[in-house]
C-alpha cells in the first residue's frame, strides 16, 4: 500500500504565560491510501494539535512546530511556504471540525461557503461551482439542494449542518480528510447516520480519513487502524482488532474498560483514576506511570522503548520487557 | 517505526537495573495533586488586579485625587472665589501654583474644588444608579413573566431616549445646581445597571451550579456567598466604575454649556469653558489644569474599570 | 422581518411621543415659558405665540394642537428673535450640522474599525498596545477639551489650521477630529475585542482549512461577524455625536443646529429649546430605527431571535 502521510517525531509547543506547554512530544504516525486511522485519547492528549499541525493550522503564535517532519505524498508540510500550504488546504487535505453549530459562518449562505473553496482553487464559473455544490449536497444526503444553497446555517439542524460541513470538505475531492471529533456534538442517532455517511463516502471516493475522537464506540465502527495518544505521545498503534482484542498498554486497556460493551454483559465499567500529567513539565518516564495500576520503578525514570508485536501492532510500555514479564509471572 | 531517538544518550536495555522492574509503590498524591493554591474569589481577583499596572496606577491616581479634593483647598492659602482683579491671568508662580483666572481667582484652589464636584457627582451617580438598578433589575428578573416583560418594555423605551437631551431639558426646567445635575443624570442613567442586574438574576435563577449546590444540600447563605455574590457583583462593580467617568463627563459637558455648576463654585467643565475666552492670549494654564484633570480622572476610572472587568471575570481565572 | 420592522417602528413612535409629551408638560411648569404669564413684552412675538400655541384654549386642547404641530413639523416662533421661527433656524442649521455629523460618523467608523482590526491581528504586539492606549485616551478626553486643545495647539500656537467657522475643507478638519475621536476610540475597542473573539471561532478555522488567503479569511469571514456588535452600539454613538455637536459648534462657531440650540438655552428661548429637542430626539430615534433595520439585514439570524432582553 502507498503511504499518503508520514509524521516523524513531531514536537509542537505552545507558549503561554505560565511557560511552554509541550502539547505534542515526538509523535510518529503513518497513513496509507484509502484507510481510516483513528487517533484516540482524552482531551488534551495532543490529538487535535497533531491533526491541526498536518494542515499547519496551529495558531502561531503561541503555537509552534518545534521539531519533526510531516510528509504528505513525500513533501514536508512543515517546510512549505504559506502560499504552497494554502494550495494543499482544502484541495488535497480537508478538515472537519467538532461543532457543526460553529463551523459554518452564520452570516454567509450555505452555497457561498460550499463553493468558495472550489472557486479559490479551480478556475470555474459560478454556475459550475453551484452545480458541483448541488451534487455534493446530494451525496451527503441533503434534500432539495438547489433551494437549500440559498439558505443560512441557522436554518439547518445540527446533523444537517454536519453533512454540509462534510460536503464542504469533500467538494475539491481531497485525498485526505481529517475529522476532528466529527460526531461529538451530535445526538446518538445522528452520530450513527454521520458515521454511515463517512463509510459511504470512503467507498465512493477512496479518500483516506484521519478520525480524531475520544469515543471508542465511533472507532469500533469505522476505523481500520487505531493510534492511542497519551500526554503528547502515541503509546500504542494497531489494527482495530489488535487494539480491541489484544490491547497491550495499560492505558489502552483502561480506555476499553471504561466504555460499555454490548458483547460482554455484566462487566463493570472501570474508570481510570487520576488526571493526565501537566504538560508544562512532562515527566521523564512514561507519562501514565502515576495512574498506571502496573507501574514499575523504571516507568517513572525512562520512557519505554518501542516494541513491535506484529507488522501493525506497536506499543511503548515497559511491560513488554522480558524482565517485567518475569516479575509479573512471579507475583501473580 | 520510530526512527532513532534523538534524545541524549539513550540508555540501552542492559543498562537498566533489573530491580527497576519491581512494581512501584503506589503514591496516590501523584495523580491528583492540585497545583494551584485555592484562593477565595476576592483574593484571586485582587491578585490579578494588582498585576495590571495600568489599572493600579489608575487606582493610585484616584486615591491621590481623592486626598487632594479633601485637603487641596485647605492647603492652599487662597479662597475658591476671592476675586483679586489686579492679579488676573497670572501664570503659575510661587504664590499661585496653577496661576490665576480672569478674575484673579487661584486656579490651584479652584482645581481641587472642581475635583470635589466631579468626584461627588460621579460617585453619587454611580451609587444612585446602583440602588435603582438593583431594585428594578432585581425585581424584574426575580418576578419574571409578565411583570418582567412590561418592565423591560419600559426600559427599552427609556433606553431609546437621548440621554443628554433629556438631562438638558430637565436642567432647563429645574434650573442648574449640583442637586439637579445629579437628579438629571440618574433619571435615565440607571437603565444600564438595571439591565445588567436583571440579566445576572435571570442567569442565576436557572443556573446549573445553583441547582447543583442546592441538590448537594448547601445552605442558602453559603449559596449566596459562594455563588451568587461573586458572579453578580463582578459585572455590577465594573458597571459602577464605568458609570463614574460618564457622569463626570456629563457634568463637565453641562457646565461647559453653562447648565451646570454656577459661579462662585468651580467645576472643571466650567473652568474649561472660561478658558475658551482667553485661548488666543496664550494663557495655557487656564485650559491645561481643568483639561488635564478631567481627562486624567476619566482615564483612571476607565483603566480601573477595564482592569476590574478582567480581574472579576471568573472565566478568565488562570 | 416585516414584523421586526413594524415593532421597531412602534417603539420609535412611542419614544418620540414620550419626549414630545415630556417636553410639553415640563415647559408648562416653567416661569417664562410661552405658556406662562410673564412673557416677553414684544407685541409681535406675543401675537405669534398666541396664534401658535392657542393659549386661550384649555391645556388639553393646547396639548393636542401641539402634538399636531409636531406631526406637521411646525415648531412655532422664537421668543427672542421676532423675525425667526424655529423652523427657519432648523432649516438653516440642520444641513451644516448634518454635514459635520456625517463626516464625523464616517471618520470614526473607518478609523475605529481599522484600528480595532489591526490591533486584533497583532494581538499583544506593539501595534495592539499603542492602538489600545490611543483608544483609552480617546475615550477619556472629553470632546470639548480635545477641541479646545486642538485649537490652542494647531490653530493658535502652530497656525496650521483655521480655528473657527465652517467655510472650507480645512475649516472642517479640527471640528471633525475633535468630535470623531471619542466614538472612534469606542469603535476601535469594541472591534478589537469582537474581532479577537471571532478569530477563535471554528468557522474561521474552517475557512483557513479551505485554503483561503488570510486577507479573504479576515475580510469575508471575520469582519462581517466582528462588526455586528459595532452596529448595535452605533445608535448610542450617534446620540453622543449629536449631543457633541452642541459643544463643538459652540467652540468652533459653526452656524449649525447645535449653536442655535445652545443659544436658545442660554437665552431661555423656550420655543427654540422645545422645538429643537423634539426635532433632535425624533431624528435620533429615527436613526436608531435605521440601525436596527441595518442590523436585521446584516444578521440573517435576526428573524429567529426572540426579541426583548438580552
Amino acid at each position: 500500500m502507498e503511504k499518503l502521510l508520514d509524521i516523524r517525531d513531531l514536537h509542537v509547543s505552545f507558549t503561554t504565560f505560565g511557560g511552554e506547554v509541550q502539547a505534542v512530544r515526538g509523535v510518529n504516525l503513518e497513513l496509507y491510501r484509502g484507510e481510516t486511522l483513528a487517533i484516540v485519547g482524552e482531551s488534551g492528549c495532543g490529538k487535535s494539535v497533531t491533526a491541526n499541525s498536518i494542515m499547519r493550522l496551529i495558531p502561531s503564535p503561541p503555537g509552534k512546530i518545534k521539531e519533526g517532519a510531516i510528509l504528505f505524498k513525500g513533501v514536508d508540510m512543515t517546510q512549505l511556504p504559506d502560499k504552497e500550504v494554502r494550495k494543499i488546504r482544502g484541495v488535497d487535505i480537508s478538515m472537519i471540525f467538532q461543532d457543526p453549530m460553529t463551523a459554518l459562518n452564520p452570516t454567509l449562505t450555505i452555497g457561498d461557503q460550499l463553493t468558495e473553496g472550489l472557486r479559490q482553487h479551480r478556475s470555474i464559473s459560478k454556475r459550475e461551482a453551484n452545480d458541483q455544490a448541488v451534487d455534493m449536497l446530494n451525496l451527503v444526503g441533503i434534500p432539495n439542494p438547489v433551494e437549500r444553497l440559498k439558505q443560512y446555517p441557522h436554518e439547518f439542524s445540527g446533523g444537517m449542518r454536519q453533512r454540509i460541513v462534510i460536503a464542504m470538505a469533500l467538494i475539491c475531492e481531497p485525498e485526505l480528510l481529517i475529522a476532528d471529533e466529527p460526531t461529538t456534538a451530535l445526538d446518538v442517532t445522528i452520530q450513527a447516520q454521520i458515521l454511515q455517511l463517512f463509510q459511504k463516502i470512503q467507498k465512493q471516493t477512496r479518500v483516506s480519513i484521519i478520525l480524531i475522537t475520544h469515543d471508542l464506540g465511533v472507532v469500533a465502527k469505522i476505523a481500520d487502524r487505531i493510534a492511542v495518544m497519551y500526554a503528547g505521545k502515541v503509546i500504542e498503534t494497531g489494527t482495530r482488532k489488535e487494539i480491541f482484542y489484544t490491547p497491550q498498554h495499560p492505558y489502552t486497556r483502561g480506555l476499553l474498560q471504561s466504555v460499555p460493551r454490548l458483547d460482554q454483559k455484566g462487566e463493570k465499567l472501570i474508570p481510570i483514576d487520576g488526571t493526565p500529567p501537566d504538560l508544562f513539565s512532562p515527566p521523564a518516564g512514561c507519562p501514565f506511570t502515576a495512574r498506571c495500576p502496573m507501574a514499575m520503578e523504571v516507568c517513572s525514570k525512562i520512557y519505554p522503548f518501542h516494541s513491535e508485536l506484529s507488522q501493525t501492532h506497536e506499543v511503548n510500555c515497559w511491560l513488554q520487557d522480558e524482565r517485567a514479564k518475569k516479575f509479573m509471572a512471579s507475583t501473580f | 517505526m520510530i526512527p532513532e531517538q534523538k534524545e541524549k544518550e539513550q540508555p540501552t536495555h542492559s543498562s537498566i537495573p533489573d530491580e527497576w522492574f519491581q512494581p512501584k509503590k503506589k503514591n496516590t498524591d501523584d495523580a491528583e495533586s492540585v497545583v494551584r493554591p485555592s484562593l477565595s474569589y476576592w483574593q484571586d481577583a485582587w491578585r490579578r488586579l494588582r498585576q495590571n499596572k495600568l489599572a493600579m496606577s489608575g487606582l493610585l491616581f484616584l486615591i491621590l485625587l481623592g486626598i487632594m479634593a479633601v485637603i487641596g483647598p485647605w492647603v492652599s492659602p487662597h479662597d475658591v472665589d476671592t476675586q483679586n482683579l489686579p492679579n488676573q491671568n497670572q501664570a503659575p508662580s510661587m504664590t499661585h501654583w496653577f496661576g490665576t483666572d480672569e478674575l484673579g481667582r487661584d486656579v490651584f484652589t479652584r482645581t481641587w474644588y472642581g475635583a470635589r464636584i466631579s468626584l461627588f457627582v460621579g460617585l453619587m451617580a454611580a451609587l444612585i444608579d446602583f440602588f435603582i438598578g438593583v431594585a428594578y433589575g432585581g425585581l424584574s428578573g426575580y418576578k419574571g413573566g409578565r411583570t418582567d416583560n412590561i418592565m423591560m418594555r419600559i426600559i427599552e423605551i427609556l433606553y431609546g431616549l437621548p440621554y443628554l437631551l433629556v438631562v438638558i431639558l430637565l436642567l432647563v426646567v429645574m434650573g442648574p445646581s449640583l442637586l439637579t445635575i445629579i437628579i438629571a443624570l440618574t433619571v435615565t442613567g440607571w437603565v444600564g445597571m438595571a439591565r445588567i442586574v436583571r440579566g445576572q438574576v435571570l442567569q442565576l435563577k436557572h443556573n446549573e451550579f445553583v441547582m447543583a449546590s442546592q441538590s448537594f444540600g448547601a445552605k442558602t447563605k453559603r449559596i449566596i456567598q459562594k455563588n451568587l455574590l461573586p458572579n453578580t457583583m463582578g459585572p455590577i462593580i465594573v458597571q459602577m466604575t464605568l458609570t463614574v467617568p460618564t457622569a463626570i463627563f456629563a457634568e463637565a459637558f453641562l457646565s461647559f454649556l453653562g447648565l451646570g455648576i454656577q459661579s462662585p463654585y468651580a467645576s472643571w467643565g466650567m473652568m474649561a469653558n472660561d478658558a475658551l475666552g482667553v485661548i488666543l492670549s496664550g494663557d495655557w494654564w487656564r485650559l491645561f489644569f481643568p483639561a488635564f484633570f478631567i481627562s486624567a480622572t476619566m482615564f483612571a476610572f476607565n483603566v480601573l474599570g477595564d482592569g476590574l472587568q478582567d480581574a472579576l471575570d471568573p472565566k478568565l481565572r488562570r | 422581518m416585516a414584523k421586526y420592522i413594524l415593532k421597531r417602528f412602534l417603539y420609535m413612535v412611542v419614544t418620540v411621543f414620550i419626549i414630545a409629551t415630556l417636553t410639553f408638560f415640563l415647559m408648562n411648569l416653567l416661569p417664562g415659558s410661552p405658556f406662562n404669564e410673564e412673557r416677553t413684552t414684544n407685541e409681535a412675538v406675543q401675537r405669534n405665540l398666541e396664534a401658535h400655541y392657542h393659549l386661550d384654549e384649555p391645556l388639553i386642547v393646547q396639548y393636542v394642537l401641539y402634538l399636531k404641530s409636531i406631526v406637521t413639523m411646525d415648531f412655532g416662533p422664537s421668543i427672542k428673535q421676532p423675525t425667526e421661527t424655529v423652523n427657519s433656524l432648523l432649516s438653516r442649521g440642520f444641513p451644516i450640522s448634518a454635514e459635520l455629523g456625517v463626516w464625523t460618523v464616517l471618520t470614526a467608523l473607518i478609523s475605529g474599525v481599522a484600528l480595532g482590526v489591526f490591533a486584533a491581528l497583532k494581538h499583544n504586539g506593539v501595534i495592539d498596545y499603542i492602538a489600545m492606549t490611543i483608544a483609552v485616551l480617546g475615550i477619556s478626553i472629553p470632546n470639548f477639551v480635545l477641541a479646545t486643545l486642538l485649537i490652542q495647539q494647531l490653530a493658535v500656537n502652530l497656525g496650521i489650521l483655521p480655528a473657527a467657522t465652517w467655510s472650507s475643507p480645512q475649516h472642517m478638519i479640527l471640528p471633525i477630529v475633535a468630535l470623531a475621536t471619542g466614538p472612534m476610540a469606542i469603535i476601535a475597542r469594541l472591534t478589537r475585542s469582537s474581532m479577537l473573539e471571532t478569530l477563535t471561532q471554528d468557522y474561521i478555522k474552517t475557512a483557513r482549512a479551505k485554503g483561503l488567503s488570510p486577507f479573504k479569511v479576515i475580510v469575508k469571514h471575520a469582519l462581517k461577524n466582528a462588526l455586528m456588535p459595532v452596529v448595535t452600539i452605533l445608535g448610542t454613538l450617534l446620540a453622543g455625536i449629536l449631543t457633541g455637536t452642541f459643544v463643538i459648534e459652540k467652540i468652533f462657531a459653526i452656524p449649525g443646529m447645535g449653536k442655535y440650540f445652545v443659544e436658545g438655552i442660554n437665552q431661555r428661548d423656550y420655543p427654540v429649546i422645545m422645538g429643537t429637542t423634539v426635532f433632535y430626539s425624533a431624528f435620533l430615534v429615527f436613526m436608531l430605527f435605521l440601525v436596527d433595520i441595518a442590523y436585521g439585514i446584516l444578521d440573517p439570524r435576526i428573524k429567529l431571535h426572540k426579541e426583548g432582553g438580552s
